[in-house]
């Protein structure tokens, strides 16, 4: 019989207040093997552990129950405490009295008093026969994987490089900058986004501890946390990236002309093109889709121009393998696609655009090197009028959320507007106004004050052209008026949607998604860059829409929480995980169709099924379907969990 | 195959030339519309209040009958099929109201009928490339604009006919016969609707608005699905000449009217004589009569 102790917790009176603390730890000292029940104002605190470390020395315990709060705020705590004073940590268990018996049952004291009784003797059942267990050490491999080469996977990247880590930069398109690089200019401080963008992107390029592949996706993961075994999907850009040295006369020769989805469809781009002047890595990749050769061979003119035979037509694809400790899932955002929206004429009027394209207009190096003209005809737009919340905020058809950048980036254009137009007049139709970041108010307010941006507030109820014009129908809300204005531009803040292919990426990593295909983090306060599942990180748009300030400082973070994950010796996981008995398992393997975490496999020699102790998270799925009894999952066995349950029918 | 066809009121007296019409080019179309026995009033508005259980008996009951003789019930006015359509989804969904008013009407409905606006059986049943294959007079790039409402389109949830902001059915229908559609902002706004009794000055504006829109995009004539937006579009243009000194008439016709037209009806079946703004000249224009 072991010797137990039991601690009951005031938690001030948040326990206490509801609780009878002290009948409960008088008749649960009544029990036999119960040699210690005390109770205590916080037993968190320093004097409260100490509690708890002088009885199991005075008293010799074998076994410990804290009666407190849930075990995910401070089972770690106790267990560490335990440990000090000589005893196995695994041999100590939270019984909640907190979340499931005080706060639920406030107004049912006597009640709330027995069901406290009854969750310490379950948990005294299960400490009854925990075993001694230690936790599982695995080597781990210090290289990274990240994902997306936006401004997230750039600065998440060079954090990583600069601490020491090898980390290998995979990117969908064929140059570095993801969206940051379609930018003007940034808020609030007005600053040209491209050339801060271009020092890191030189950075990267340039930097011995990265390895950037372009125009590349994750193919295939396998292992788990500080053992990740990666494919990459390399795709042939027909382009030798060794020889070409963007000369551009490539480009030159190209016969073929499309609109170019970088500059939103306002411009032109070749064939054979960078995905936009000055871009990094400076090199050309030819579309096949639209390139003469592979249509009909029709056309070489690139091939025979190249003063250095870069030119491949031949080039395949490639698998490149990689072993990586931890991944950064950073695959940044779309805008919401013009065939979802039926309103505002978006994708028929030429002259409605959405943000992003405005910004290729405003652009220095953009499709009309930074003038504001309107696409129908080129004449400069007199009248602008920029709406927000254009699919965002609206649960009933589009997406419930706020995209959280676009009321200050509308406020960024209507002012640069006004700065180029200083005749021209901008209305922006809001619902509200969110401008919370360091500095953003008082942009916003200037804007408004200064620069004579009118600001309407109220929705958009029809966009058409007539006369020339696009005609905005909406309403201010605020004098009840219905407005008609005969605009030159619309633009349109369009809402952010995780970008394509997160969902099939995330469930290759087993990441999860929430309904809108946002990557979920492990937990929205206190592990917001970790997802759900262990050593794969999150940085940027792909979790949540955020401004470059904020994906930054995500980014950096994330880099920081992978550089304390690796610069352990070994990796440390807890043993509460499934184990088989060898001498029951028939090998059915129905325990490995249902793991989650592809943590069981058939061990065919032997005929039995195993347990990958490090891929196992001991959620239970394949006790609960083994039709022998063959799994057990480490000190919550169905013995323990059959006395537990019976201490309360 | 024949459909059955709930007239309505406004069609049994003031526009007699839209139900009949429909019911002539329906026998050039093949099929039949079968008039539903002993029919009633729909109740002309679906409840705005959500307890109002008696105003959807008259539906109801009209729904029931219909379910006894076949599986779709077809409508021409817009504010029949709005009403009957609500109440058919509210009684496939709602299964308490669904039992109160069954068992207050002895009745079994369970909201199993198809409720299509005659419109939609030309797309659906018939098939708007087997329409153009039948006409015999194409409408000679006519340029019509196509007046929705908001009957057909709003709630959207409950109606279902087409995208309600940017709907294309109506087009696709006008260009089956030869037709050219004239788009116009004010396709889906409202005419008025009943302010032409209360406020008629009201609706006197919208029909103002709604008109010299179609006609700044090029529009010829109106076509409409629905016999108060008709009226309002209609018959108040001597009213709207009264109030814009630069207000120019247009015709307005029911789509069947125009229909019955490409068909190659008799024009002096077409109840043009019913129209306030005569049509006859500018079909004599185009030389469709």
């Amino acid at each position: 019989m072991r010797r137990l102790g039991v601690f009951i917790c005031h938690c001030g009176v948040n326990i206490a207040g509801t609780v009878d603390v002290k009948k409960v730890a008088e008749e649960i000292g009544k029990i036999e093997d119960v040699c210690h029940s005390i109770d205590y104002i916080y037993m968190c605190s320093e004097p409260g552990q100490q509690l708890i470390r002088e009885a199991i020395q005075e008293k010799q315990l074998e076994g410990v129950v804290v009666a407190c709060c849930s075990p995910s705020m401070h089972e770690n705590t106790f267990r560490k405490a335990v440990k000090t004073a000589g005893m196995n940590p695994y041999l100590c268990e939270i019984a909640n009295i907190r979340e499931q018996c005080s706060w639920v049952h406030q107004k049912e004291k006597e009640e709330a008093t027995r069901k406290a009784m009854e969750i310490i003797q379950a948990t005294l059942e299960k400490v009854r026969r925990n075993e001694e267990l230690e936790p599982l050490a695995m080597s781990i491999n210090r290289n990274v994987l990240v994902i997306g080469g936006g401004i997230a996977g750039m600065t998440a990247s060079l954090d990583l490089a600069q601490g020491g880590y090898e980390v290998f930069l995979v990117e969908k398109g064929p140059a570095l900058g993801g969206h940051m690089a379609q930018l003007s200019k940034t808020f609030p401080d007005l600053s040209p986004a491209f050339p801060n963008l271009l020092a890191k992107a030189l950075e990267i390029v340039s930097h011995p501890k990265i390895e950037l592949f372009c125009c590349s996706e994750l193919e295939e993961v396998k292992g788990y946390v500080g053992n990740f075994e990666i494919i990459i999907h390399k795709k042939a850009t027909y382009v030798d990236w060794t020889r070409c040295n963007g000369c551009a006369r490539c480009i030159e020769v190209c016969p073929v002309e499309y609109p170019s989805s970088f500059d939103r469809e306002l411009g032109m781009r070749k064939a054979v093109d960078f995905l936009y002047p000055n871009c990094v890595p400076k090199r050309v990749k030819v579309t096949p889709t639209q390139c003469r050769y592979f249509q009909d061979r029709s056309c070489r003119k690139c091939e025979e121009v190249c003063p250095e035979k870069a030119i491949q037509f031949d080039q395949k694809d490639e698998r490149i393998h990689r072993k990586v400790g931890a991944i950064v899932i950073a695959t940044g955002f779309d805008l919401f696609p013009k065939e979802r929206l039926g309103e505002y004429g978006y994708g028929e009027i030429p002259d409605v655009i959405d943000g992003l394209a405005f910004e290729r207009m405003l652009s220095p190096d953009g499709p009309t090197r930074g003038k504001i003209l309107r696409p129908s005809d080129g004449r400069v737009p007199k009248e602008m009028v920029f709406i927000q919340c254009v699919a965002s905020r609206d649960p009933d058809r589009y997406m419930p959320y706020c995209s959280r950048i676009c009321c200050m980036y509308t406020a960024k254009q209507a002012k640069m507007y006004k700065e180029q137009v200083p005749d021209g007049q901008p209305y922006v139709f809001y619902m509200d106004i969110r401008s919370d970041g360091k500095g953003y108010e008082e942009f916003l307010q200037k804007t408004i004050e200064e620069n004579g941006v009118l600001y309407l507030r109220g929705r958009v109820s029809r966009v058409f052209q007539e006369d020339g014009k696009v005609k905005v129908w909406g309403v201010d809300t605020l004098t009840g008026k219905g407005i008609e204005i005969g605009a030159d531009l619309v633009v349109l803040a369009t809402a952010i949607i995780p970008s394509e292919g997160v969902k099939e990426l995330a469930a290759k990593l087993r990441a999860t998604v929430d309904k809108h295909g946002f990557l979920t983090e492990a937990h929205i306060k206190l592990y917001p860059v970790e997802s759900s599942t262990k050593g794969i990180y999150l940085a940027g748009c792909g979790q949540s829409p955020k401004d470059i300030t904020d994906t930054v400082s995500q980014a950096s973070a994330t880099a920081g929480k992978i550089q304390a994950l690796l610069s352990t010796d070994k990796l440390f996981q807890d043993p509460l995980i499934a184990y088989v008995d060898e001498t029951v398992c028939s090998g059915c393997g129905i325990c490995v169709e249902i793991c989650p975490y592809e943590a069981r496999e058939m061990d065919y020699r032997r005929g039995i099924s195993i347990v990958h102790v490090a891929l196992c998270q001991g959620c239970g799925a394949c006790i609960a379907s083994c039709p022998n009894f063959a799994c057990e999952l480490r000190n919550s066995s169905s013995v323990q969990t059959l006395r537990m349950v019976d201490t309360f029918i | 195959m024949n459909y059955l066809y709930f007239p309505g009121c406004t069609l049994y007296t003031k526009a007699k030339n839209f139900d009949q019409t429909a019911r002539n080019c329906s026998l050039l179309l093949g099929f039949e519309l079968i008039e539903l026995p002993n029919w009633t009033c729909c109740g002309a508005t679906f409840p705005l209040a959500t307890d109002n259980l008696m105003a959807l008996l008259p539906p109801a009951r009209i729904l029931a009958r219909a379910k006894e003789q076949g599986e779709i019930l077809t409508t021409l006015c817009a504010i029949c099929f709005n009403v009957i359509k609500r109440t058919n989804h509210l009684l496939q969904r709602d299964g308490e109201k669904r039992e109160k008013i069954n068992e207050f009407m002895e009745m079994n409905y369970l909201g199993d009928l198809k409720v299509l606006h005659y419109l939609e059986i030309l797309k659906q049943e018939i098939g708007f490339s087997t329409i153009k294959d039948k006409v015999k007079k194409p409408l000679n790039e006519l340029q019509a604009a196509p007046y929705y409402g908001c009957m057909l389109l709003r709630p959207f949830e409950e109606m279902g006919f087409d995208d309600k902001e940017r709907p294309t059915l109506f087009e696709e229908f006008l260009e089956s016969l030869g037709a050219k559609p004239v788009d116009f902002p004010y396709k889906i706004e409202c005419c008025g609707s009943f302010q032409s009794v209360g406020s008629p000055e009201v609706a006197t504006e919208c029909a103002y608005r709604i008109l010299t829109s179609a006609m700044k995009q090029g529009a010829e004539v109106v076509v409409s699905t629905c016999p108060l937006c008709t009226f309002n579009l209609d018959q108040k243009q001597s009213d709207i000449l009264k109030a814009h000194l630069d207000f120019k008439t247009i015709p307005v016709l029911y789509f069947t009217q125009l229909l019955g037209v490409a068909m190659g009806l008799d024009p002096r079946t077409l109840g043009f004589e019913q129209n306030a703004v005569d049509p006859i000249p500018l079909l004599k224009r185009k030389g469709l009569v």
